[in-house]
């Protein structure tokens, strides 16, 4: 019983590292259907702006700039001319990401950095260390700042017109392309801000991003497609079975535990958990 | 009807009479190392190329043809346990081997072991209608899982170095250049029917219903046919493929580990197939074969470069040539005919 209770935070923060790394692809998977490969390399490319500044605070908004501009690049120069072909985007944005990781390998070095964490960070609740929460925070301030864009702003509802019909949209007088680059930029500095998450709970390394990319995807599958709220529950969720999971069996096992409950859960909602309605065939 | 099938000929007496005389040893198991792959290609060209499924996670398939056929080999040394299980303090055979001790099983189980898999999988995904990037999302985390589980059971499965170290199949050298020979006439001539096996089942009428499947699943519905069966048939196909595939390469090759059957391996050869052509059969096979060389080739050269040029080649045919090379000649045929 007493493991079962201390399992529970140990879930939550693996939870909510995946909804950090997740909430970037609620955007660009969810909000525009681009399967971006190289979302992973963008979680690389802020974990290195940390490694390069190593200051924390400093790093945020940094690593957010960085990542962003990097999806900014790749959404203009190569993804704009895939839309409607996502399995062709998913490919492509592969080879990205491999060009990305070699060139980390030569920039950075093959083995993995390390971030000093800043002294205020050490210590913890219970057994909670304190950059765990500081982790469950950023994701929660995230999924806030999502929501109030998207909900609250004028570019936010822009965004939202197109998700639920694009055509209709331009029609309106929204400028599409303006939106889809904007969204490709924020959902791509999300991802910068998760890498310089990850470096407070392990090394830097030009193979980082693949190491989440696969869970991540399977959050926002779970979730739903752009649904942020979708997004925490298959996040929590999820992170909560992983770390049941190892603790029952054992580490190997509990992927394949967690793979299987994504396939029975998408037998009773085989869209994710919210589903947006729309009288479209396919 | 012969200039119909004068290319194939010509390429079987090339692939089955010309390469084992001209190719030095080497070469020639590198050859059959290729052909292995381009089996794996050849059920990715049918399921993704005619089927628009885009599956991302053959390795699990391969892997799991290899590493049946490894554990016959490693058993049908005799000798007790095998090398690794003593390394990692394994003391008796686990139930699991048992059965491995027979080859007739083993083979089996490198096909129908993956079949399995993906008609469960197949039924499960396609019947609620989960498809495009949900399933290749899904296909994927099967391959990241499948790693995982093959590294964490280190007893069972020898972990991150997986198998080697085989000496002999079915009383037979596997170092001798004769065996290799063998086994590269083996390999190609598995390829070979499977191709046209294949190439029937697409021109067939189920072939076109796949097609229609792809390009308009809701449309087949409604004419009264029910896509998810066709689906997971032509998934299981080729599944099946790739673990026969597997179960090839491990006595060509010599190993087998979970780094050759992860997310990466299974991506590389979906990279393989969209060069060679996705939507031409013959193009899925030509793709994996050059790939598989270019990459032979290139890694000898400069080891670094070969990730740049692999990424830059996918971006380039991905932007320009989205039907690969089979795409261009087609163009470059039908150009010459008017």
């Amino acid at each position: 019983m007493e493991a079962l209770v201390n399992q529970l935070p140990i879930g939550l923060s693996i939870g909510a590292v995946l909804l950090l790394v997740a909430l970037g692809l609620t955007f660009t998977f969810g909000q525009m259907g681009v399967i971006n490969m190289a979302h992973g390399e963008f979680i690389m490319a802020g974990a290195y702006t940390a490694f390069l500044l190593q200051d924390l605070l400093l790093a945020l908004p940094a690593a957010f700039l960085v990542a962003g501009l990097m999806g900014l690049i790749l959404e203009r120069a190569a993804i704009r001319h895939f839309y409607g072909r996502p399995l062709d985007t998913l490919l492509l944005t592969w080879g990205v990401s491999l060009v990305l990781q070699q060139l980390a390998r030569d920039l950075f070095g093959a083995p993995n950095v390390q971030v000093a964490a800043p002294p205020w960070l050490t210590g913890a609740i219970g057994i909670l260390p304190y950059n765990r929460l500081f982790i469950l925070a950023l994701a929660v301030a995230g999924v806030v700042a999502v929501w109030a864009y998207l909900g609250h702003t004028r570019q936010g509802r822009r965004t939202q017109a197109v998700v639920q019909n694009r055509q209709l949209a331009a029609t309106s007088g929204i400028d599409t392309g303006r939106v889809d680059m904007l969204t490709f930029f924020i959902g791509s500095g999300l991802a910068g801000v998760a890498g310089v998450a990850l470096t407070l709970i392990g090394p830097v390394g030009p193979a980082l991003g693949t190491y989440y990319i696969v869970d991540a995807f399977l959050v926002v599958v779970a979730g739903g497609l752009g649904q942020l709220r979708g997004a925490v529950l298959a996040a929590a969720g999820l992170g909560l079975l992983n770390s049941y999971a190892e603790f029952w069996s054992d580490a190997s096992l509990a992927k394949v535990i967690v793979f299987a409950a994504v396939i029975a859960f998408l037998q009773v909602r085989p869209q994710g958990m919210f589903v947006l309605r729309s009288r479209a065939l396919t | 009807m012969i200039r119909k099938h004068l290319p194939f000929a010509t390429i079987a007496v090339l692939a089955l009479v010309a390469a084992p005389l001209l190719l030095e040893p080497f070469r020639l198991s590198l050859l059959a190392k290729y052909l292995c792959y381009a089996i794996v290609a050849l059920g990715i060209g049918l399921a993704w190329g005619q089927g628009g499924m885009l599956t991302l996670g053959q390795g699990v398939f391969f892997g799991l043809g290899g590493y049946s056929m490894a554990m016959y080999l490693k058993l049908a040394e005799g000798g007790g346990l095998p090398d690794f299980m003593v390394w990692s303090g394994v003391e008796e055979l686990p139930a699991l081997w048992t059965p491995f001790a027979n080859p007739v099983f083993a083979l089996g189980m490198a096909v129908l072991g993956p079949v399995a898999i993906a008609v469960v999988l197949g039924t499960l995904v396609f019947r609620q209608r989960v498809r495009g990037a949900y399933f290749a999302i899904l296909t994927q985390a099967l391959a990241a899982a499948m790693v995982i589980l093959l590294v964490g059971q280190q007893g069972l499965t020898g972990g991150t170095n997986g198998m080697t170290n085989f000496f002999d199949l079915f009383g037979a050298d596997l170092a001798a250049d004769s065996t290799q020979r063998g086994l590269y006439l083996v390999v190609a001539g598995v390829l070979g029917v499977l191709y046209l096996a294949t190439r029937q089942l697409v021109n067939s009428r189920f072939g076109r219903l796949l097609v229609a499947v792809r390009d308009g699943e809701d449309r087949v519905r409604f004419l009264g046919y029910n896509p998810a069966t066709v689906k997971t048939v032509t998934f299981a196909a080729s599944a099946g493929m790739a673990g026969l595939a597997g179960a090839l390469f491990v006595p060509v090759v010599g190993i087998i580990s979970p780094a050759l059957l992860g997310v990466v391996p299974s991506l590389e050869l979906v990279v393989a197939v969209a060069v060679g052509g996705r939507h031409a059969l013959a193009g899925a096979v030509l793709g994996a074969v050059l790939m598989g060389y270019a990459k032979t080739a290139f890694s000898e050269q400069f080891a670094d470069g070969w990730l740049y040029l692999q990424g830059a080649l996918f971006i380039l045919v991905m932007t320009l040539a989205p039907k690969g090379i089979a795409g261009i000649l087609g163009r470059w045929r039908s150009a010459r005919a008017t």
